[in-house]
């Protein structure tokens, strides 16, 4: 069985991806974050032997590519003087807002970002974050409910 | 706004032909053109065009791509790319043909999908011009091989570039049918009934 057209994949997990991204290191980074996954993934796709789960490797691409970057940051000296932090090609985040979601715990997180973010069903939400369809309804409720408090 | 509405955040539009092209990971481009003989898949590798294909339904609505593209991720690469500016030359090039302002292509070819006697076919092929109809033997005869008249008819059958390399100008010895096409023989007329061969 040959694998999808890289092109096919990309459609199909896109939104994943990117609400994993913006759930791990908020919509900022998340941007740049896309486009290193993607180049990654399609550098070694076609040594990739398992093609029966490509969400999932999409998905541990985009992992290793956020604890990378987490890395990379840390390596990186604090700069110095009024120099913007980040390039305003960006569209504006709302700030207060992904706080928020970044104190919320785990699996709230996730699964809200993937909910809302990613806009997947959540039997995929629950399949991505290892609980049941139940489950993940319910942690984007609570996710949601505790979000508000915080925001009123 | 609610809390919903808030978090929801669009995915930045990335351009992954031109991101993928720039770091030399853009094994084959691919892009759909529509043509007066149905949706047409167009592949191209950086060394040229290595695949033209038809719909397989009588509609020519794009049935039939999947399996092409799986064609190409098991016999060239998954790294296939959307990238319909990569193709502009060769979609520019089928809208003169089959507009009837272009009677031969200029584009290099990648070969990658044909053995050695289907190149010695279709290089003889390539080389009929406009207008003008062989036979399977006169095919068979220019590559070598007089007597593989129905080798020649497989190696034009398998012919990963149709239209641009014309194996629809080869007709069966004695004129009664115009043969076969993989495309189906309606194309094989259109083409023919283009190029002024049939007449309308």
């Amino acid at each position: 069985m040959a694998l999808p057209p890289f092109t096919t994949l990309v459609e199909e997990h896109r939104g994943a991806v990117w609400g994993y991204l913006c759930a791990m290191a908020g919509p900022a980074s998340a941007p740049d974050l896309l486009q290193d996954t993607l180049l990654s993934a399609l550098r070694a796709y076609p040594s990739l032997k398992d093609g029966s789960n490509l969400r999932s490797w999409l998905l541990s691409v985009a992992h290793s590519r956020v604890v990378d970057g987490a890395r990379a940051r840390a390596r990186r000296p604090e700069v110095l003087g009024d120099v913007p932090e980040r390039a305003t090609t960006h569209a504006e985040t709302d700030d207060e807002l992904w706080q928020a979601v970044a104190a919320l715990p785990d699996k709230q997180r996730h699964a809200v970002v993937l909910r809302f973010v990613g806009d997947l069903p959540y039997a995929e939400i629950g399949a991505l974050c290892e609980t049941s369809e139940a489950a993940a309804r319910q942690n984007v409720r609570a996710g949601v409910m505790r979000l508000r408090e915080e925001l009123s | 706004m609610n809390i919903e509405d808030r978090l929801r955040t669009p995915a930045p539009d990335i351009d992954l032909a031109a991101l993928a092209e720039r770091e030399g990971l853009l094994d084959v481009a691919v892009a759909h053109m529509d043509s007066p003989i149905g949706d047409l898949l167009l592949a191209k590798t950086p060394l040229g065009l290595v695949r033209v294909s038809f719909s397989t339904s009588a509609e020519g609505d794009g049935v039939g791509h999947d399996e092409t593209l799986e064609d190409l991720s098991a016999r060239i690469s998954p790294r296939i790319i959307e990238a319909p500016k990569l193709l502009d030359d060769v979609r520019r090039q089928l809208d003169e043909y089959f507009a009837g302002d272009r009677r031969h292509f200029e584009l290099p070819i990648d070969w990658a999908l044909v053995g050695e006697w289907g190149r010695k076919i279709l290089d003889a092929c390539a080389r009929i011009p406009f207008g003008e109809v062989r036979t399977y033997g006169e095919m068979a005869a220019a590559a070598g091989s007089p007597k593989a008249s129905r080798a020649a008819g497989t190696a034009l059958g398998h012919n990963p570039v149709p239209v641009v390399v014309p194996c629809h100008r080869v007709l069966p010895a004695g004129k009664r049918s115009i043969g076969n096409y993989t495309g189906g023989v309606h194309i094989k007329e259109h083409l023919l009934r283009l190029e002024g061969v049939l007449a309308l």
